[in-house]
């Protein structure tokens, strides 16, 4: 048994797990077991990310989806409920057009990752590969910690490119703007819903 | 057979061996890993039930358990274990069979799990991550899914309540302790839990909570946080008693009950923990002449210091379970929109003002030209400990370290030169 056998062993583990569980979602009708298979699903999903090495993605894997929004899930199903176990029930209609578009998702997956030459791409990943100087930074199996490339990149800086590069050539582009943008969008959600869920005032209170 | 004592972390010391395969060796190390693990998962919580029910003792003027297993009554826990195996395990008619017997399991692997994460001394973790501090506060806010499906599945009112306030609770409170952690992590600038103890080396003056005064009120505000993170009193709403029978825990009987009441004791352990390494200097003793590695650099003598290290930082993060159970039994609980209120309105707020305060601090300092107490720069501090556990994990070899080398922060790191290049500035 090598460490590649245990290392596909595990990736089955999770990714059973992780459809499995997604198959659960789905044909569960109580709507709070819906919920804890979503959680398994999403935390066999973290699994994956932390056999990538994608530690920081794993973790907020765990920390958004699985403690945040299922939580908020079962609190709203929680609050709005009205009656103890809420099931929900499928007409065949529903059935036959939810089946035929998860078809169809599945088809577009399957093209999409058929159409990718697998044995360029991992050999292109690998030091030994065609791109052994360009891809160094990014092997993260030999590495270790992947979460200090990911920060820099994102403040845009790219040492595992531009360090031992040719001095002339020019530094290669982080993610900072990407970041900045997505960094203002949240905080305008954010203001956006203090603003919705203020104390909301009566216009009579107001005029006296 | 040509057995290494030297190996960076126990996968490698295992392929070391003959007739053992790199996978069987990275199955035997994770055995290894979790057996540890679990041992410290189980006794501590063990220890510090035995513990509260000998202060609560102390504290109403009683004398706790005398007569299990001896003198003190050290054998209670043991008891109580054999006891609560001995249950019958029912569910209630009304309940949600699947989920009543599962949101047990998933409060204790939430609580577990954050150990993966916890170094005890220098090289002493199962799993040593640049993210290490986030994936503890990730993995541990997976302990109120476990309480909300547990109070939700139990078919009882009670149960119901009890678990809305907890949820409530609990996903309140996340929000001023992970601010508050964040202000040590800005003193340090890294998240790796095992750097961040090992900067805190020499003498006590090099502790984080004795870095600037925002990080000397926040070690209070997260400790604050944290006890109300673990559901303990004076913010053991979920099982006031009086009001809520007992929370969401009372539908359960038997060993589900315990294991409740297990991973609130390894939680309050893991907090805890976190706060001696972010705040009380980890695995130090804090008295330069008195550090473990002025024993050597040989392998048996680092071993050795590890050995004290970890002997340390138990001591520390007993020191504040204990204070925790102090406060348990001296202070009366709050009403939960006083517990709300506590959260929202004043440790939100002040632990924000803390983090800007500490995040203004370098500037503070440069700016007004305050003294320095005489201590190096942290990331001075930081380049040294990288420069010596390189050293040491090259040349002497430390046997059972289970960081393997390039997980250390590099010499030639460029956030760390740049962070020289700062303090050079500065100064």
């Amino acid at each position: 048994m090598s460490a590649e056998q245990i290392h596909s062993g595990l990736f089955a583990l999770f990714a059973i797990i992780a459809c499995g569980a997604a198959i659960a979602v789905v044909m569960s009708q109580n709507i709070v077991r819906m919920a804890f298979w979503l959680v398994m699903s999403l935390g066999a999903t973290a699994g994956l990310f932390f056999l990538l090495d994608a530690d920081f993605v794993g973790a907020t894997q765990l920390l958004v989806y699985v403690g945040g929004t299922v939580v908020l899930l079962i609190f709203g199903v929680m609050l709005t409920a009205s009656g103890p176990y809420i099931r929900i029930r499928m007409s065949p209609a529903e059935g036959v057009l939810a089946g035929g578009i998860g078809i169809l998702f599945l088809a577009m997956v399957y093209s999409t990752v058929g159409a990718v030459n697998w044995e360029n791409v991992s050999s292109a990943a690998s030091p030994s590969g065609l791109g052994a100087g360009v891809s160094e930074g990014f092997n993260a199996s030999s590495q270790g910690n992947t979460t200090r490339p990911l920060g820099l990149a994102f403040i845009g800086l790219r040492p595992d490119r531009d360090l031992g590069a040719d001095i002339h050539s020019p530094l290669s582009t982080g993610y900072l703007l990407p970041f900045e943008i997505v960094s203002v969008h949240l905080l305008v959600v954010l203001i956006g819903a203090a603003y919705l869920a203020r104390a909301k005032r009566r216009s009579d209170t107001v005029e006296e | 057979m040509a057995v290494t004592l030297a190996a960076s972390n126990l996968a490698e010391y295992f392929e070391s061996i003959d007739g053992i395969s790199s996978g069987w060796a990275l199955v035997l190390a994770a055995i290894v890993h979790v057996a540890l693990l679990g041992a410290f998962f189980g006794l501590p919580a063990g220890i510090f039930i035995w513990t509260e029910r000998k202060v609560s003792g102390r504290i109403q003027d009683r004398l706790g358990p005398t007569r299990t297993g001896g003198r003190f009554g050290w054998l209670q826990s043991l008891a109580d274990g054999v006891k609560l195996i001995q249950k019958e395990d029912l569910a209630p008619q009304a309940s949600d069979q699947m989920l009543f017997r599962l949101a047990p399991y998933i409060v204790v692997i939430a609580s577990f799990m954050a150990f993966i994460m916890l170094p005890f001394a220098d090289g002493w973790v199962a799993v040593s991550l640049d993210v290490g501090l986030f994936l503890i506060l990730a993995i541990l806010s997976l302990e109120v899914l476990g309480v909300i499906l547990a109070g939700y599945s139990s078919g009882s009112k009670w149960a119901l309540f009890g678990s809305m306030r907890e949820a409530a609770q609990m996903v309140s409170y996340e929000i001023p302790m992970a601010i508050c952690v964040l202000i040590p992590v800005v003193a340090a600038g890294s998240l790796n839990l095992g750097d961040i103890a090992q900067m805190q080396s020499g003498g006590i003056q090099n502790w984080l909570i004795f870095n600037d005064p925002f990080t000397f009120v926040g070690f209070f505000a997260y400790f604050t946080c944290a006890t109300a993170s673990c559901k303990r009193a004076p913010f053991d709403l979920a099982e006031a008693e009086s009001e809520l029978v007992a929370g969401f825990l009372t539908e359960y009987s038997g060993m589900r009950w315990s294991f409740f009441f297990l991973a609130e004791y390894a939680s309050m352990f893991i907090v805890c923990g976190v706060a001696a390494i972010l705040f009380l200097g980890g695995w130090h003793i804090g008295i330069p002449g008195l550090d473990p590695l002025n024993l050597g650099s040989s392998s048996a003598a680092m071993y050795f210091a590890n050995l004290i290290g970890m002997v340390v930082f138990i001591a520390k993060a007993s020191l504040l379970v204990f204070v925790q159970i102090w406060v348990r039994w001296t202070l009366p609980r709050l009403r939960i929109d006083q517990v709300m209120t506590t959260c929202l309105k004043y440790l939100v707020p002040i632990s924000c003002f803390l983090f800007l305060g500490a995040i203004c601090w370098p500037l503070m300092v440069s700016i007004l030209d305050l003294p320095s107490l005489g201590r190096k720069p942290i990331a001075e501090r930081l380049h040294e400990s990288s420069v010596t556990s390189l050293d040491s994990a090259f040349e002497a070899g430390p046997d059972g370290r289970v960081v393997p080398p390039h997980e250390n922060v590099n010499a030639s790191d460029p956030i760390i030169a740049a962070n020289q290049d700062r303090e050079a500035i500065n100064r």
